[in-house]
């Protein structure tokens, strides 16, 4: 079966910024890909070149095996598209918000009614189906805007930071609606800034960086190069913070950072944690105060760190050396 | 999901997969018109403050201005009706840019409809809204004394002509909006409308202005627009006003509707495409 994007060195600039730098990245069919990466990192450029909104500067782009640059009727009749904002009206109801939609798909007034009742159980909004779509929530608003993009019944639905601004119940409904999706069928490329969200929904991820693809795997085959957890001592005077962060630095070869800004020192550790046993007792014997001591998973900052090999990140040193000034 | 399936999947839909120009037009006129009648106060204030403007230049400026052989308020009516359509226009840009905003358009354009459809509908619903303002003006002016002078028919020849200038300057302010790309920038955009709104025969003749205000206002759309209303409403008087028949303004007015469309219908879409 023909993948259902295909791209090849993709570029995009705007103006001076480059969105996109030679992206390369095939998703396959029956498969949820997610690509992940940090604001700017030209996720949204890439799902709107896919949904045929933007002109590429330079690459291949496949949807669905067809070309978006000399196709783009028929790549807009295999996708639906979920966007940063709930794009629907907010002054009709639910229900005439997907009739609305699916009349534009070319369905009769009977058919685009079935069509609207069926999305809006799917949906869990039959309730809500004919209040006007301003009076709903945020998260009520993403599954309008999510059930808008499944009544064309796409191949592949694009959803671009799908849960972004939501609270975490929202989110966790969003995510049950997505995950139904996938079990019936359609595939689904979704951007995400959070790992846990690529985590529960993805087979595949992408992660992307300054418009290129970085790392390429399942969501166990990146953690297994990420590895490992974090710890973080908070001290108590920020004049151990140099006394810690060498006696941290011991383990496993590791380079702690220091924020001054929060008096915290973290470093990577193996998940059976001796050296960190070993390098706390030290730590307690020099007779320094600790505030605080946490072991967690390394955040989408530190994925990045590894997986793009960059020195710590220059930027928050920048934002420390300020706040510490 | 199987629900969806089985809906979808059925022979009604398997045949078609889009909807063609017509029908998406008339599909995304409907979105933007119940808009309109379900935020009732956007309708409701822009009418209110057209009226009260219109009472001012009635009763406040109309008594220092005279126009020969004639009441101000048969002057001014043509006029302030048909300079109306600009000032509606400025609504519809920020409308256009509005939707671009919050990603209704993303969405339209990922359909597989024309594109043409989504700003045909936006022209054809803030034309009705034209149509709206220009019959509600039109009452208010009849209640504070305007009369017709020529026939009836004239009269609502003058009503669909003003209704012809708007549809060409929705264009013009469609493209303004997709330009502005937000609603904030493009009601500063539609600051050109005073200009043409106020450097013209609309409120006042073009004798009063400095000669070199009055090569511009003379030969600038508005004013052929707003002279093809008069000399359409003037009946007799028409003539001896406007210095020239009917037919010598609606022409001029006609040529620049056309060449309104000419140049913002292609820009807009050339525009609207390019995302």
């Amino acid at each position: 079966m023909t993948p259902t994007i295909e791209a090849q060195g993709l570029t995009k600039r705007f103006g001076k910024a480059v969105a996109l730098d030679g992206l390369d990245l095939v998703a396959d069919a029956g498969q949820v890909v997610a690509v992940l990466g940090p604001n700017g990192a030209g996720k949204t450029t890439f799902v709107r070149a896919v949904a045929t909104l933007l002109a590429l500067d330079g690459g291949a782009l496949l949807v669905a095996g067809q070309d978006v640059r000399k196709r783009p009727a028929a790549v807009r009749r295999a996708i639906g598209l979920a966007g940063q904002f709930a794009a629907i009206e907010p002054a009709m109801t639910g229900r005439e918000n997907l009739e609305m939609v699916a009349s534009l798909f070319g369905q009769n007034r009977r058919t685009a009614k079935a069509t609207a009742a069926a999305v809006l159980e799917q949906l869990g909004l039959v309730d809500a189906g004919d209040r006007l779509a301003r009076t709903y929530s945020g998260g009520m608003r993403r599954r309008l805007d999510l059930g808008a993009s499944l009544v064309g019944s796409p191949r592949l639905l694009l959803l671009d930071e799908p849960t972004t601004g939501l609270d975490p119940r929202s989110r966790i409904e969003l995510w049950d609606a997505i995950r139904r999706l996938v079990n019936s069928g359609t595939d689904v490329l979704l951007t995400t800034q959070y790992l846990d969200e690529a985590d529960h929904l993805a087979s595949q991820i992408v992660i992307v960086d300054h418009g290129r693809a970085v790392a390429t795997g399942s969501p166990t085959e990146l953690k297994r190069q990420i590895g490992g957890e974090v710890a973080e001592v908070h001290v108590r005077n920020s004049r151990d913070l140099g006394t810690v962060a060498e006696m941290l630095g011991r383990i496993d070869a590791g380079v702690a950072e220091i924020d001054e800004a929060t008096r915290r020192v973290s470093v990577r550790v193996d998940s059976r944690g001796d050296g960190l046993m070993t390098a706390l007792r030290s730590v307690h014997t020099a007779g320094i105060e600790i505030d605080e001591i946490a072991v967690r998973q390394p955040n989408l900052d530190e994925v990045f760190l590894t997986l793009t090999e960059r020195q710590p990140d220059t930027d928050r040193a920048a934002r420390t050396a300020r706040a510490a000034a | 999901m199987t629900t969806i399936a089985s809906t979808l999947g059925s022979p009604a839909t398997a045949t078609s997969h889009h909807a063609g120009l017509a029908k998406s037009t008339l599909t995304v006129t409907r979105r933007a018109l119940l808009r309109y009648v379900r935020t009732p106060q956007l309708i409701v204030l822009a009418t209110v403050q057209m009226s009260l403007f219109f009472l001012i230049y009635r009763y406040m400026f109309g008594g220092a201005i005279h126009i020969a052989g004639l009441p101000y308020v048969d002057y001014l009516v043509p006029g302030f009706i048909a300079t109306g359509v600009l000032f509606s226009g400025i609504g519809s840009s920020a409308a256009m840019a509005e939707d671009l905003e919050q990603g209704l358009i993303d969405r339209l354009r990922s359909l597989p409809i024309p594109r043409a459809s989504v700003l045909a509908a936006r022209a054809l619903a803030d034309t009705a809204l034209v149509a709206w303002s220009t019959a509600f003006t039109a009452a208010i002016a009849f209640a504070v004394g305007f009369t017709l002078h020529g026939s009836a028919l004239d009269g609502l020849a003058a009503f669909g002509l003003v209704i012809v200038f708007g549809f060409a300057f929705e264009w013009l302010f469609i493209a303004m909006g997709l330009f502005a790309g937000n609603a904030q920038a493009a009601q500063g955009m539609g600051m050109i409308v005073f200009p043409l709104a106020f450097v013209s025969s609309a409120y006042v003749p073009i004798s009063s202005m400095p000669t070199w205000l009055q090569v511009f206002a003379k030969h600038q759309p508005l004013t052929y627009m707003v002279d093809t209303v008069r000399a359409l409403t003037l009946g007799p008087h028409a003539h001896a006003l406007l210095g020239h028949p009917s037919s010598y303004f609606l022409t001029r007015a006609l040529i620049w509707t056309a060449t309104i469309i000419a140049v913002s219908l292609p820009v807009a879409i050339a525009r609207y495409q390019r995302g």
